[in-house]
């Protein structure tokens, strides 16, 4: 794993969170440099939320620590509070008020000088496109309106680093390349540093400059995402994909046992297999027959994001989400792609 | 931190929660119909000094004297149908046995009989007391003890009076000195204020004190649980806010919302149910301020104990229950079992209402109520300390 380099803004030190027994963060060590978009990548309940809480100071860590823009997390827990926004999953707002309510207050708890106020908080309106709702009630926003405010509401405080955990779950496809663009923007134009969480391989890989793996409350792998996805190419891997139709509780097992399979992962249409040999497809595709696999497509690609989850954690990450995140659009990798087809 | 920084803090919190729930129509519906509903109620249903009219009465006249029907059972009767004429206690009528009448208790056709026995008139005039038999129906206690204790005092009346009436036939004394000399004593009742409190007096005082003691035992853990299962908790811990000026905020909203109702308890109390406050009107301020005070570390103890607002629910009704019922607010403590005293002494709503109603309906001064002052203040001291440590701990999760 790389260390730290000067530019660092965040280093986590054996970051660690026990519930009862149960350890949601493992000894965590990453880095994140000043200015980048950092992403967590991980399924449902690898750890990626409660990571952003001890970050953010919500939540505080069994054992180890971290430093936030240079302040360390347990002792300085209100220094980098005052450094930090946060956008959390469930938004951070009270239907009841107007948006430009919910704002005010935000402001006057981070403590912005009353002549700022009003002037940064109409510049944030504006950037969104939201300040002719700015006096409405919270409550009659869509979900996207919801979203824009809950994200400039992180801004309020002009923080150096935004926490953002899942900022774009549950959004339209319209309102999802809408916060995504702010994002970028924000990263962009401001510099602001930015740490997101997400489930969505495809998010990770336009938005990230650096990603973390993570999974049942350790880092995996860490890197851009080119660089994680060459870590997986240049081992000769690639990636078998096989079209079936209704495959087998065991066909996984039986493909394992093919020579150079690093590990392979189903969905109810769909086999994917990632093999260190480049010759090896011929193989599979027979092994596959023999398993009593009725294929209707088998192709051979390149590893993406979604296969160095595969190829780090020996799981699928589509599994563990597909039950429990409804269809959002855009293109989600070709697992759900193919799921959805049918 | 300096102190502007955390009022401050504390007053936007407050505002905000303030904010929220005047925008909530039926909360505010609620704030107002609630006491209404509640001294109705209460004002209403309880036996309110108000006595049941029309019992229906069995008499069964076994009396017998030289072959007819006494002549003093008759006299008796007759004097109890005069007496129940002008009071209209009872529906009298004549039933043939003891049997019949107890058969037409327990079918609750009668409230209860007079039976009058076979040597009723012969045992007067032999120089013995008549017995009279009364019997009730032990399902309904509250009734007959009602019916028992006016049947008593009208048939100790009626004594009374053929007692005067024999001392003055026999001693010639006038009527004056014969009833004199018969009932020596009379009691004259007289309250330390002017006028006849009627039960709304009664608990006026403690209903006002119970709905701005438990705003903020059961709005401070509603409002921090609610906030906290929304996620919006997050947003205000994530901030640079101290954890006081939370808490205070919270209670501050909390407590404005407790004493507007308690004011609309004091109007309804003073424009609808005819209450009047002697006490002065400063101290009856004072004494819901300081009823807030002493529940605010309830209130946070439950808050930090309580996961989720399911939790906060259910640590509130065990609690507030047995202080509804133990407090003295609907039931005077005097009137409960010892042990049931002790509990009673252990709350401290049952020092507020206590206090409260002295100054409302006996117009006590800050003087008189010293004692309920000191232990709700150390009551609420002494739950602030348990209950700070707590909610810092809780906070940090």
């Amino acid at each position: 794993m790389e260390t730290a380099g000067a530019r660092s803004i965040i280093e986590t030190m054996g970051l660690t969170k026990r519930f009862d027994g149960f350890t949601a963060v493992d000894h965590v060590n990453i880095y994140v440099n000043e200015g980048e978009i950092y992403g967590l990548l991980g399924p449902n309940g690898a750890g990626k939320s409660t990571l952003i809480r001890m970050l953010t100071t919500l939540s505080n860590p069994s054992e180890g620590t971290a430093k936030v823009a240079a302040f360390d997390l347990v002792r300085d827990a209100e220094k980098v509070r005052e450094t930090v926004g946060i956008v959390s999953e469930k938004m951070i707002m009270y239907d009841r008020l107007t948006a430009y309510e919910n704002l005010k207050l935000f402001a006057k708890l981070y403590n912005v000088p009353n002549s700022e106020i009003d002037g940064r908080l109409q510049e944030l309106l504006k950037v969104v496109n939201m300040t002719k709702w700015a006096d409405e009630q919270i409550g009659k926003f869509s979900t996207g309106m919801k979203q824009r405010i809950n994200v400039i509401r992180a801004l309020v405080s002009m923080p150096k680093i935004v926490f953002m955990d899942e900022p774009t779950l549950g959004l339209d496809p319209q309102s999802t390349a809408d916060i995504r663009d702010f994002i970028k923007r924000l990263n962009e134009k401001d510099g602001l540093t930015i740490v997101l969480t997400t489930h969505i391989m495809n998010e990770a890989d336009v938005l990230c400059d650096r990603i973390g793996l993570i999974d049942k409350g350790k880092i995996a792998a860490e890197g851009s995402p080119a660089e994680l996805k060459g870590r997986i190419a240049e081992r000769g891997n690639t990636v078998v994909e096989l079209d079936v139709m209704d495959a087998p509780a065991d066909a996984a097992q039986r493909l394992r046992a093919v020579e150079g399979v690093k590990s392979v992962a189903q969905t109810e249409n769909c086999v994917k297999v990632i093999v260190s040999r480049e010759d090896a497809f011929q193989d599979i595709v027979d092994a596959a027959k023999k398993a009593g696999l009725r294929l209707r497509n088998a192709t051979i690609s390149q590893p993406s994001l979604e296969d160095v989850f595969l190829h780090f954690t020996g799981r699928a990450m589509v599994d563990e989400v597909k039950d429990k995140v409804p269809s959002r659009g855009g293109r989600h990798g070709p697992w759900r792609a193919t799921t959805r087809g049918r | 931190m300096n102190v502007k920084t955390l009022f401050s803090h504390s007053l936007w919190i407050a505002h905000k929660d303030l904010l929220e729930f005047s925008r909530n129509r039926v909360m505010l519906v609620m704030l107002f119909v609630f006491p209404l509903f509640m001294m109705m109620m209460t004002g209403y249903i309880f036996p309110s000094g108000n006595t049941v009219k029309d019992m229906q009465l069995s008499v069964v006249n076994l009396d017998s004297y030289n072959g007819t029907t006494g002549a003093e059972s008759l006299a008796f009767y007759s004097t109890l149908e005069t007496v129940n004429h002008r009071t209209g206690f009872f529906v009298l009528s004549n039933t043939s046995s003891e049997d019949n009448a107890r058969e037409m208790i327990t079918r609750g056709d009668r409230m209860g009989a007079v039976i009058i026995p076979a040597n009723f008139t012969s045992n007067l005039r032999t120089g013995s007391q008549g017995y009279i038999t009364v019997l009730y129906d032990q399902s309904k206690p509250q009734i007959s003890l009602q019916l028992t204790s006016i049947l008593d005092s009208v048939i100790a009346q009626m004594g009374t009076s053929r007692a005067v009436y024999t001392v003055n036939r026999t001693t010639g004394q006038d009527l004056n000195t014969s009833v004199a000399i018969v009932t020596p004593y009379k009691v004259q009742n007289k309250g330390t204020v002017p006028g006849n409190p009627n039960y709304f007096e009664f608990m006026a005082p403690g209903m006002m004190m119970m709905v701005v003691m438990f705003s903020v035992m059961t709005g401070l853990p509603r409002a921090i649980s609610h906030e906290k299962e929304a996620g919006t908790f997050d947003g205000v811990l994530a901030a640079p806010t101290s954890r006081f000026s939370i808490i205070l905020g919270k209670t501050i909203a909390q407590s404005v919302r407790g004493i507007i109702q308690g004011v609309i308890v004091l109007v309804l109390a003073i424009f609808l149910f005819g209450v009047t406050i002697n006490g002065p009107i400063l101290l009856v301020v004072f004494l819901l301020l300081l009823g807030i005070f002493s529940f605010i570390g309830l209130g946070i103890a439950i808050t930090s104990a309580a996961k989720d607002e399911e939790t906060a629910s259910t640590f509130m009704m065990v609690l507030q229950f047995p202080m509804l019922f133990l407090s003295g607010v609907f039931f005077p403590i005097e009137q409960m079992p010892w042990y049931m005293q002790y509990v009673a002494k252990a709350l401290p709503l049952t020092y507020a209402t206590s206090a409260m109603r002295k100054v409302v309906v006996l117009g006590a001064g800050f003087g008189d109520i010293l004692t309920e002052v000191a232990v709700l203040l150390v009551f609420g001291i002494v739950l602030l300390a348990i209950a700070i440590p707590l909610f810092k701990k809780a906070m940090a999760r």
